[in-house]
């Protein structure tokens, strides 16, 4: 029984989100093939031999590939599946995108988003918002399944020395064309792998208003984030996001400020292993989930916050 | 033009679930039930589409027991001309309604098939991209802007880093991402002009698709409580515990 990765990978490297993938693909048990499909991605199919415990690295490089347009990408995914128990992706938009088109080419019914692999073909994933969390047992031949990445501890980017073999994509199926990409530039860490993240709600009032939040995340080096209000408020851009429709996280400590904790919200962010809230009202729900609750004014209290850091 | 939206009969946004003490499910007897929130904005846009003269006819699709027929009434109400069921007690799942959305769509034969990316009960994320792979049609998942013009859909998607715009051919399948648009609220007039709208109910059976669910559900569980931690007095004492009592910075 062999198993495929798809990679999530940005041309010269792997993501930490292809990690956890593997992580969870080593629980199944097996063989593990690693899939990087891209345009001018050797680095990345380089730095994927590398992977503890990946014994052989797959590697489509054509131009039909390179921005990752779910026909394209599903239609090798599904040639390469014939020979794999299962295919996994990590839980990103690029696999939520493909997985679920390749699954339905393959006759399979994913399994979206686990958390934990009970065996080969039993797998716990959350439903309604993280309120419950459903053992399923599948029983398709070819197993596709989408990986939630803060399920499971990454393996480790070093040690493995995979062989690479390079795979041909099948032709464009001239559906689809790639016009541009909007890219939120940032310093700070990636909101989904960063150890600390800072968050805002509502509660700013303001897209200026979250500037007070980046002498914080600076101090900490953390990913910014927000709730679904703020961005819908156009606070700040939509990948900003945390919550049961946009990112999961699972920082070691998730700090929220001005955020009343929505159902929503807190399946996007449960899992962290420490949660601060700073919120003036002492009702807010975000406080019965909070390691340390603060209540008070933000905009006094997170100068103050950055203060005794510096101290 | 014809525009198909794809409506899915779940829990209401606002209720706060309960797992069944015996483990097999999600308590929904007595429960309020809607429209998934994103077969809203999927609706919305399908009618903004007719609003703008680029559609001619909405026609709104659910797969499920007979109780749909009150969801697809509210998506009458909405604006949408027609409705469909596909009447099953069967349990679904997203490859069997995704087969069941392909039979309807060979019937009739839509330029553009409107989707929730995701619904709010199983969150699998799964009906639209595998809609796409059933029909050969072009997919744009996660919209948050959609323009047609040309004999193409232009598609703006909420991507992992930002936005990403794609150009694709028609027929298309178009999954709604929560900035898409804010949905209407439904009138009185409308809903009484709602009863009088066609809504015909089909059968998997009669449309030759088996429905047998793939995934079976072993148990479902609460996930552990987290507990409640302390209040703290002021700034000092947070950054206090933070490094000495949680030690994370």
């Amino acid at each position: 029984m062999a198993l495929l990765v798809i990679a999530e990978h940005d041309g010269a490297g792997i993501k930490q989100a292809t990690l956890c993938t593997v992580a969870a693909a080593a629980k199944i048990g097996g063989e593990i093939h690693v899939l990087v499909a891209g345009h001018n991605a050797a680095g990345a199919a380089q730095a994927a031999t590398r992977i503890a415990g990946v014994s052989k690295v797959l590697h489509a490089d054509a131009p039909q590939l390179g921005e990752f347009l779910a026909e394209n990408v599903a239609a090798l995914i599904v040639g390469l599946a014939k020979s794999y128990s299962h295919v996994l992706a990590p839980a990103t938009s690029n696999g939520k995108d493909v997985m679920p088109r390749a699954a339905a080419l393959l006759d399979s019914q994913q399994i979206s988003e686990i958390v934990s692999v009970e065996s080969p073909d039993t797998f716990v994933r959350p439903i309604y918002a993280g309120n419950a969390l459903a053992t399923v047992q599948s029983s398709d031949a070819i197993k596709v399944i989408t990986v939630r990445t803060t399920g499971f501890d990454a393996v480790s980017a070093e040690g493995g020395s995979a062989v690479i073999e390079s795979v041909v994509a099948p032709a464009d199926s001239g559906l689809s064309t790639f016009v541009g990409r909007e890219v939120s530039k940032s310093e700070r860490p990636e909101l989904t792998s960063a150890r600390i993240v800072v968050s805002g709600g509502r509660g700013m009032g303001s897209g200026e208003a979250f500037k007070l939040l980046e002498p914080l995340a600076d101090k900490l080096g953390a990913a910014m984030g927000a709730s679904r209000a703020a961005v819908d408020a156009g606070y700040v851009p939509n990948d900003w996001q945390v919550g049961q429709t946009g990112k999961i996280v699972a920082p070691d400590l998730y700090i929220a400020i001005g955020i009343s904790g929505a159902i929503q919200h807190l399946a996007g962010m449960k899992d962290s292993k420490v949660i601060v809230a700073i919120n003036k009202d002492e009702e807010a729900p975000i406080f019965q989930v909070a390691d340390y609750g603060l209540v008070g004014d933000l905009f006094q209290l997170v100068p103050q916050v950055v203060e005794e850091l510096n101290k | 033009m014809k525009a198909l939206v794809s409506i899915k009969r779940v829990v209401d946004y606002n209720v706060k679930v309960r797992v069944k003490s015996d483990g097999t499910g999600v308590e929904t007897a007595n429960v309020k039930m809607s429209m998934n929130p994103f077969d809203e904005i999927a609706v919305e846009e399908a009618l903004r589409l007719r609003e703008a003269g680029t559609v001619t006819e909405v026609v709104a699709v659910s797969c499920g027991p007979l109780a749909c027929q009150e969801t697809l009434r509210t998506a009458l109400a909405l604006g949408a001309d027609r409705a469909i069921l596909v009447q099953t007690d069967e349990e679904l799942q997203p490859l069997a309604v995704s087969k069941l959305l392909k039979a309807v769509a060979d019937k009739e034969a839509p330029q553009i098939f409107i989707v929730g990316k995701q619904a709010i009960d199983d969150d699998s994320n799964q009906t639209g991209q595998m809609l796409a792979a059933l029909t050969g049609w072009s997919q744009a998942t996660f919209a948050s802007k959609l323009k047609i013009a040309d004999g193409k859909a232009e598609v703006t998607r909420e991507v992992d880093g930002g936005l990403a715009t794609i150009r694709i051919s028609l027929p298309a399948i178009i999954t709604t991402d929560l900035r898409l648009n804010e949905p209407r609220y439904v009138t009185l007039p409308n809903i009484m002009k709602a009863k009088k709208k066609p809504l015909d109910t089909l059968t998997p059976e009669a449309l030759g698709v088996d429905v047998k669910p793939r995934l079976k559900t072993l148990k479902v569980v609460e996930p552990s409580k987290r507990k409640a931690g302390a209040k703290v007095a002021d700034a000092a004492a947070l950054v206090d515990k933070l490094r000495n009592e949680a030690k994370v910075i």
